[in-house]
């Protein structure tokens, strides 16, 4: 609760310092070397020079006589619009920039126990920024590691909260697929020894420092092509605006300076030419707040443009381990009656298919766990490859449970005589054809009946496997289960296809056909095995907790290690898609009001008739070009929360998307402007701006 | 508006949509290689054909194909220019024509290569029958047909998949002419003849009229290009009065025959498109979009054509006209009615640009309409193949704009539109509209240019932008009392008509080279539905509001000021 507190507060400093700096950044950026990056706004940059340098002119020219000072609003609210655009894309910057900041922090004054060999418990403290690829260090309960690393030996808790935000601590082991540590995390529990396996500058702390901050940001190639076609449309309007001036030459006429740069910017695309990188940084912003991080906008795109998804089966689709889901007594044995002894079987397995059991009897017969008395004699029998069962020795009572066919040979070597039910074979079958374990219990020399233990899907899997649906993608899922087990399985969870017998390589060979028939693919994977499939992939996630191959091999990493994440990554990749279309048809579709609003303004001199054009009544050519202008301008600010949160995005399918999308952006985009710049239009003729 | 001006406008609609779908199904047949009626008499003259000028039917990638077409067009603006020039050595000359002014030949020439067919000169005084056959009436063939050509290269660009083999430029060339354009025109120019068309090699007729005067009627052959003049949306008349001329289109049945074989070929491939793309619903979103804005553009031209002018009822008490009359001036008696602005309206929307009444003489709104309908970007049906190639390129602008907003990269018939493909599909559909604007902003400054028009009104302003419109759009009709036979504007005119045909079509080239060169993104709900009717209305939309925005600015200063100062009485 006071954490939470804390954090709003924190949260609160954090975005007024965030609105500080960006207001800052965003004067900064009227750099002509930072607006040209931008095509639109240079040129509405270029008007504003333009304007601005017409009313200087004019009352130069008459010795401060005649004041224009409509040319004077106009261009006021021109840099007025540069600016907006630019303050967008600093506040969208700025919120990666203070992440990065924390991060920093972080990376200072670590120093490192810098020892020679594994097993030596020898060290020299060091700067961890002396460190090299390959030097190995020790760290204890409380010590920050001083870089990436695999341990080469121990096993330790971990605390990675600072990087990945996650407060619980972490297991990390030597030798296993979570063998990877992190620079900047603390040791809990335990001492373990690391080998560097990143030089300064390379680590992944340094990576994410510069991903968050924005440096390295590419623009992603549809945000190259959406710029390509507001850049063509700006100079059509260019061309368009450039010409009236010749036509009104042929007319004997000429448009002053001011009302043409006016009707170009109403026309260019400046909406969403403003808000198009901060839609993107923001979108990279979003990922980051779910806990992944993407190393290139590209693949954030990708995972937009996904449209199959492999889905390991155990621990994304089930939960890791089978589950004892029914007793199945053989005929002439109750269900209590196996119920008890299979608990009894499980006392001593402590795997979670063992504790299911307990667990199992418990729920459907209230057997509780059994207390052993001091006079009891037991004896634990665990499980062994070999003997294939485990079980318990009670007071010379040999209570057990294990796999039918070890469990029928044993029996018989119990009671040579002893009968085997004739419905256990059946019953064991039955058990298997669905794709459950069969695991037989026995008291002594009496097979009781069977235990199904089963794959059990994880919480609300089936939910999330119908939004990829709705969304047109193709779950597939991967198992090195058999085909039968594999079916049952996907069957039930809703997957629309399934692997079964995977390997490693048939992942990738997968990924490779997939690929082929033109489909995007992503996938979420942790071992090193899984590098290859990762890297193949469109979208390749690596969870944090995999090992270095994997996270060399991926384009995101999810710090949450959460595999179900893929989801979420594609509904961002979507939502970053969304707005930018969106906004542009917003854009686009504002011209028409605009024209309404200039056109009969600008022509009504020449040509008295057209001033039946002006159909919303404004009060003079003046205003109604300033009221067009003013529009414009604010109507960046106004959509600046919806760039930086992203057009809300609900899984439906393409169809219904685009219907809701045109009415409320398109539609919507038609009608919002006459209505706002006639309520303009009323406000600037009262405040005397206009006549 | 009377019920037989409406009967008239439906019957045409009516006829459009049933000729549409058969004969896009027929040109499939034929582009696709497969066996059609045609196949027993055509196919072993095609044979014959590839026999002797040595072409294998083997795929071509996009430089090849191009070359292909601009080699092909070069060679024939050469020849054109030379037989022009040389006519009065040539046979086939009983009027003893001589060369033109080499200005006006080149611009003839160029008019004719790119399917413009923009008639500078005046045919009756100007071009031998020979010119008129071996060389204008050729190039009517075979610029349809190298847009045909195009079409079919970008069509099978979006279907085909990792591949650079946009089929073979000759073999395209060769069917078009063969099963399509030869076999239709020749059947069309016999009803021509039955209706009245004269179809002769003698010289001129010389006749005195019941007042007395003395008059040349011009004779030739004049049914046989007639008919591939409309076909192929060339619209070059054989006389200056091009279709209004009694010669050329002599009846109401001719009247209907020629607007229906404008429109015939346009409206088919989109069909044929849909047979390529092996769904037929997609070929169905773009000609129902295409279907309903050229009829939203019949109506508003019949309307205004057949409302009383406002002016009239001022001028009443001075002249013999009433209040009620409807405007009259360029037209035919024979074309009243609907006949006149459907016909303007077909002949503007498919760049074809024959005319059979003066366009310059209609209400200030069906000029806007004529003039936007080619500012458009001629795609509204649009030139014969290049209509189509224009419409998809406005589809993959749709598809762009409407794709991100389903939140996946756009994607066409499964192809992905990345930055290279936005950029030629932007530079190839902006490209005549820009050349539009600027052609017309640069006369002004131009010394004596401006003496071709009216003056200095928005009427003088309409004859300029809609010479530099026309040309572009390769359309080729003119606003009547423009004087276009002067050096100069025979020359930025020629300048026009060429780089508006060649630049789009390079461009669209290699835009089908990019998409063949891809693979195919499968199908699945979360993939925008481009053959339905919500496509159908965005691509509307689209094209509406481009060419509106780009255009709007311009068409104020001309046609619809002069329409708000007839209108509303305040000049």
């Amino acid at each position: 609760m006071d954490n939470k507190q804390e954090n709003k507060q924190d949260k609160k400093q954090m975005n007024s310092l965030v609105i500080r700096e960006a207001l800052l950044n965003c004067l900064m950026k009227l750099k002509p070397s930072d607006m040209v990056k931008n095509p639109v706004m240079f040129c509405v940059y270029i008007g504003a020079f333009l304007t601005t340098a017409y009313f200087v002119y004019t009352a130069a020219s008459t010795g401060g006589k005649t004041m224009d000072f409509f040319t004077l609003h106009i261009s006021v609210w021109l840099w007025l619009t540069v600016i907006f655009s630019n303050f967008a894309e600093a506040l969208a910057e700025s919120r990666g920039k203070a992440t990065a900041d924390t991060l920093k922090k972080m990376k200072k004054d670590i120093f490192a126990k810098k020892t020679e060999s594994k097993d030596s418990t020898q060290f020299t403290m060091v700067p961890a920024s002396s460190l090299r690829k390959g030097d190995l260090c020790i760290a204890g309960p409380g010590d920050l590691i001083a870089g990436d690393g695999e341990i080469v030996k121990g096993i330790a808790s971990v605390d990675e909260s600072a990087v990945t935000g996650e407060s619980a601590p972490v297991i990390r082991e030597a030798g296993a697929d979570r063998s990877s540590v992190i620079g900047g995390t603390r040791v809990l529990s335990d001492m373990i020894v690391y080998a560097i396996t990143s030089n300064p500058g390379e680590s992944f702390l340094d990576k994410m420092i510069e991903l968050v901050e924005g440096a390295v940001r590419k623009k992603t190639p549809n945000e190259v092509a959406l710029n390509i076609l507001l850049t063509a449309l700006t100079l059509l309007f260019l061309l368009v605006t450039a010409t009236m001036q010749p036509y009104a030459t042929f007319m004997k006429q000429s448009f002053n300076i001011t009302w043409l740069v006016a009707l170009f910017v109403a026309l260019a695309p400046t909406t969403i030419g403003a808000l198009l990188s901060a839609i993107g940084i923001a979108g990279m912003n979003r990922l980051l707040r779910i806990n992944v991080l993407a190393f290139s906008g590209r693949s954030v795109e990708a995972a937009g443009d996904v449209d199959t998804v492999l889905l390991d089966k155990t621990g994304t689709i089930t939960l890791g381990n089978r589950q004892a889901d029914k007793f199945l007594p053989v005929k002439g044995v109750t269900e209590e009656e196996l119920a008890l002894a299979a608990q009894f079987s499980s006392l001593s397995d402590d795997t979670p298919e063992g504790r299911s059991v307990v667990v199992l009897a418990k729920r459907r017969f209230n057997i509780r766990q059994h207390e052993f008395g001091a006079a009891d004699k037991v004896n634990f029998i665990p499980f062994s490859a070999n003997s294939r069962m485990s079980g318990i020795d009670m007071n010379g009572e040999k209570i057990m449970k294990g796999a039918a066919e070890s469990m029928v040979e044993f029996v018989k070597t119990l009671d040579k005589n002893c009968v085997i039910p004739e419905d256990l074979h059946s019953l064991v079958e039955s058990v298997a054809l669905k794709g459950s374990t069969p695991l037989v219990v026995s008291r002594n020399a009496k097979l009781l009946g069977v235990i199904e233990l089963k794959d059990i899907l994880k919480g609300g899997i089936k939910e999330r496997l119908l939004q990829l649906n709705l969304m047109g993608i193709k779950s597939v899922m991967i198992t090195g289960d058999n085909p039968v087990t594999a079916a049952s399985i996907a069957a039930e969870a809703g997957v629309n296809d399934f692997l079964s017998n995977a390997k490693p390589e048939t992942k990738l060979a997968l990924i490779k056909k997939y690929q082929d028939e033109g489909h995007m693919v992503a996938m979420i994977g942790d071992g090193t095995n899984d590098a290859p499939a990762l890297a193949q992939a469109d979208v390749g996630i690596a969870m944090n907790t995999g090992t270095a191959a994997a996270r060399e091999a991926g384009n995101m990493l999810d710090l949450d290690s959460n595999p179900t994440k893929v989801i979420e990554v594609v509904e961002v990749g979507k939502q970053i898609l969304i707005t930018r279309g969106s906004l542009t048809t917003f854009s686009i579709a504002n011209d028409v009001a605009k024209y309404f609003a200039i056109i009969p303004a600008m022509l009504s001199g020449m040509f008295p008739g057209m001033a039946a054009l002006n159909i919303m009544r404004l009060a003079s050519p003046s205003s109604s070009i300033l009221s067009a202008i003013i529009f414009n301008a604010i109507v960046i600010p106004a959509l600046i929360p919806l760039a930086l949160r992203g057009v809300p995005y609900k899984a439906q399918s393409a169809a219904k998307l685009i219907r809701t999308n045109i009415l409320i952006y398109g539609l919507g985009g038609v009608i919002l402007p006459f209505i706002g710049i006639k309520l303009i239009d009323m406000i600037v003729v009262a405040l005397g701006l206009a006549h | 508006m009377d019920i037989k001006v409406i009967a008239e406008v439906l019957f045409f609609l009516v006829l459009v949509l049933l000729v549409a779908k058969p004969m896009g199904n027929f040109m499939y047949l034929v582009f696709d290689g497969k066996r059609n009626f045609l196949s027993p008499v055509m196919e072993p003259v095609e044979k014959f054909i590839y026999k002797v000028s040595g072409v294998k039917d083997s795929g071509q990638g996009w430089a090849e194909y191009a070359l292909s077409v601009i080699a092909f067009n070069i060679l024939g603006l050469i020849v054109l220019f030379a037989i022009m020039m040389f006519q009065q050595f040539l046979p086939l000359n009983p009027q003893g024509l001589k060369a033109p002014e080499w200005r006006l030949a080149l611009n003839t020439a160029i008019s004719f290569v790119t399917n413009t067919n923009w008639q500078a000169y005046t045919p009756e005084s100007t071009v031998s029958y020979f010119t008129q056959m071996v060389g204008l009436a050729v190039q009517n063939f075979v610029s349809a047909a190298s847009g045909i050509a195009v079409s079919l290269a970008l069509i099978r660009g979006l279907v085909r998949k990792q591949t650079r083999d946009l089929g073979n430029f000759w073999v395209d060339l060769t069917r078009s002419c063969l099963y399509v354009l030869l076999p239709i025109a020749i059947i069309s120019a016999l009803f021509l003849v039955w209706q009245g068309v004269p179809q002769n090699f003698s010289g001129y007729t010389h006749a005195v009229t019941v007042e007395g005067a003395k008059q040349v009627i011009g004779q030739g052959t004049v049914a046989s290009q007639e008919a591939i003049k409309e076909l192929g949306t060339n619209g070059g008349g054989f006389f200056n009065a091009n279709s209004a001329h009694p010669y050329e289109n002599p009846t109401p049945l001719s009247n209907i025959l020629e607007m229906l074989l404008i429109i015939l070929i346009p409206a088919g491939l989109i069909f044929t498109f849909g047979k390529f793309v092996h769904d037929i619903k997609q070929g169905r979103a773009l000609f129902y979009a295409v279907f309903i804005t050229f009829a939203i553009f019949i109506a508003g031209a019949v309307y205004y054509e057949t409302a009383p002018n406002p002016a009239f009822a001022k001028g009443a008490a001075v002249t013999n006209i009433s209040a009620k009359d409807i405007p009259s001036e360029g037209k035919e008696t024979r074309f009243f009615g609907g006949a006149s602005p459907i016909f303007s309206v077909v002949t503007t929307v498919t760049s074809c640009g024959a005319v059979n009444n003066m366009h310059d003489s209609n209400m200030p709104m069906t000029g806007f309409i004529e003039l936007f309908d080619m500012q458009l970007g001629e795609l509204i049906f649009g030139g014969v193949g290049s209509g189509m190639y224009t419409l998809l390129l406005f589809a993959l602008i749709t598809v762009f704009l409407a794709g991100l907003m389903i939140g996946r990269t756009p994607e066409y018939l499964g192809k992905k539109i990345g930055p290279t493909e936005i950029k030629l599909t932007a530079a190839a559909s902006l490209f005549s509209g820009i050349m539009m604007l600027v052609v017309s902003a640069i006369a002004v400054y131009v010394p004596g240019a401006a003496a071709s028009t009216m003056g200095s009104v928005p009427h003088g302003f309409s004859q300029m932008l809609y010479a530099a419109t026309s040309t572009a759009g390769n359309n080729g009709s003119a606003f009547a009392g423009f004087n276009a036979n002067t050096g100069f504007w025979n020359l930025i005119l020629g300048l026009n008509m060429f780089v508006a045909r060649f630049v789009p079509m390079i461009l669209v080239l290699m835009l089908a080279g990019r998409f063949a060169a891809k693979n195919v993104t499968p199908v699945s709900v979360g993939t925008l539905p481009t053959n339905d009717a919500l496509f159908a209305f965005m691509l509307v939309m689209v094209i509406l509001l481009v060419g509106g925005l780009t255009f709007l600015p311009a068409l104020s200063m001309g046609p619809i000021a002069d329409h708000m100062a007839l209108f509303s009485g305040i000049r």
